[in-house]
């Protein structure tokens, strides 16, 4: 027995994420918790360049208890970067997708990062959170896969003077709290005040707070679905923290990467290197929320104004299986006795809130209507499929 | 028993000659290297499986992987309740998780496959 499906655990695009200068033992990066998950039963894969642990024990288990209870994810392997400086605002706002503009210290946006395709057109180099922390200071938090072109192509865009990029990546950990008892069991490690300013966070919103004593940058934001914060803490502080987290309640559970993936998938939430690319529109698949163009100029953004008009050829749409296999990334998708493909899937697997294999694909808009009847082609085999609307109905637990 | 380094075992009822009974399953350390297992692909009565070689599919949330079957034979019997109650595979790896049955076309083929501590020991520094 030996796999012959590289399944990604979420990794949007692993493979090109490696970073040569930084890398440690083995060709990895390693985060301040690598340790912590090797010695608690964490399995580590490679995975955007690092080494992450995709499971301690069940993925469905550890799935389960995000949306029952509490997870804690360590996605220290997003980048994190500051962009501080008088021009700060000004040239983010000239750069992102997003309006950055008007958003005030506190605020949270999702964005893509385009550049122009060498004056061709556009190119989504990475979708990412912008977060306002001050007037003249703001947070980005990108895709781990990515942070190195986009690191790269933002330096070559600064100004010569009023704003400063730093990746401050390595010298910080990110720590994902995520489920219904989330909140809980951070305002538990923080002082009566911070605990308030946490509890009145609306999603897309930060602040930031002490917790268990340790300074740390709170986003009421995740990629799970459920409530819950997204922390960034000094690297020395990380493990003195998550170790506070999971102490704090018995509900809360390390969960690995393979969960993350589940439950976003389940979610609706899409992931760059899967649902969205380079060439993706993006919307036809959904975010057109990402995109301000109103009195806007950033790279790219010309064309993509051009495909905002027609209607898309091709549409993401959920799919739910019949039966127990999953469909993958890349299985063929046809309308019911079809010969031609008319879709593909983009990302694929079994919804353990479901009991279902879900999937996520990108088809001819002809067959996107909820509720068509579709075919998936899995290693050979035809597979009947629901197109199914995003979130899929049914994978949130009842409070 | 004997094992395959792919994780595969077989146990021959009674003597080892051509035409002898044999049952295939997979290892608990498989089935716990897994986890999460979520469906099953199993050849139909009467296959030739070939030793080495592909004869079904276990899937996780996770990955997709082959079984390879340990000796050549014809496939005699299917544990068809198999796919719907995966569980038994960990639970009972070497008995009520049984694959299939076949009938041994070369005996021979077993002395290429290791005994239970050979495999105990080569799975004990970890995953291949």
């Amino acid at each position: 027995m030996s796999d012959t499906t590289a399944i990604s655990s979420g990794a949007p695009s692993g493979e090109n994420g490696a970073t040569g200068s930084e890398a440690s033992a083995g060709g990895l990066l390693t985060t301040p918790l690598h340790a912590w998950h090797r010695d608690h039963g964490g399995r580590l894969v490679p995975f955007a360049g690092w080494e992450m642990p995709v499971q301690y024990a069940s993925i469905v288990e550890e799935h389960l208890a995000t949306r029952s209870g509490c997870g804690l994810f360590d996605v220290s392997h997003m980048g994190r970067l500051a962009v501080t400086g008088p021009q700060s605002r000004e040239w983010l706002d000239r750069m992102l997708t997003r309006r950055v503009a008007d958003l005030q210290p506190g605020g949270v946006r999702y964005t893509l990062i385009t550049d122009d395709n060498g004056g061709r057109g556009v190119r989504i180099l990475d979708d990412a959170l912008v977060a306002c922390e001050g007037d003249d200071r703001f947070a980005l938090v990108v895709n781990g896969s990515n942070r190195d072109r986009v690191v790269a192509w933002l330096q070559s865009q600064l100004p010569s003077e009023g704003v400063t990029l730093d990746d401050h990546t390595r010298q910080t950990a990110m720590i994902a709290v995520q489920g219904p008892a989330a909140i809980a069991i951070v305002t538990s490690l923080a002082s009566p005040a911070d605990a308030e300013r946490i509890n009145a966070l609306k999603n897309y919103r930060c602040c930031t707070a002490t917790i268990a004593g340790h300074s740390a940058a709170v986003s009421r934001t995740g990629y799970t679905g459920e409530d819950g914060v997204e922390l960034v803490v000094a690297a020395e502080d990380a493990v003195a923290v998550w170790e506070a987290l999971l102490a704090a309640d018995a509900a809360a559970r390390p969960c690995g990467l393979g969960a993350r993936d589940t439950l976003r998938l389940e979610a609706g939430m899409p992931l760059y290197g899967h649902e969205l690319i380079e060439d993706t529109n993006p919307f036809a698949i959904g975010l057109g929320r990402g995109v301000s163009l109103e009195g806007r100029s950033f790279p790219g953004s010309e064309a993509l104004a051009a495909m905002q008009e027609p209607p898309a050829a091709k549409q993401r749409v959920g799919l739910v299986l019949s039966g127990k296999r999953p469909a993958r990334e890349g299985s063929g998708v046809y309308a019911s006795g079809g010969v031609e493909p008319l879709g593909i899937v983009t990302s694929g697997s079994f919804a353990p809130s479901l009991g279902v294999p879900v999937a996520m694909a990108m088809v001819d808009s002809s067959l996107a209507e909820p509720g068509a009847e579709l075919e998936v082609d899995i290693r050979g085999s035809r597979q009947r499929a629901t197109v199914s609307p995003l979130p899929f109905p049914g994978w949130r637990q009842q409070a | 028993m004997k094992f395959a380094k792919s994780h595969e075992w077989i146990r021959v009822e009674g003597d080892p000659a051509p035409g002898a009974l044999a049952t295939i399953g997979v290892s608990a350390y498989a089935v716990e290297a897994l986890t999460d297992l979520v469906f099953m692909q199993l050849p139909a009565v009467g296959t030739q499986v070939t030793a080495g070689e592909s004869f079904g599919e276990i899937e996780s949330v996770k990955a997709v992987s082959d079984l390879y079957a340990p000796c050549s034979g014809e496939v005699v019997e299917v544990h068809t309740e198999l796919p719907d109650n995966l569980d038994l595979l960990g639970s009972d790896p070497y008995g009520e998780g049984w694959i299939i049955k076949i009938k041994l076309a070369d005996p021979s083929q077993l002395d290429a496959l290791m005994d239970q501590a050979a495999y105990d020991a080569s799975v004990s520094d970890g995953p291949h």
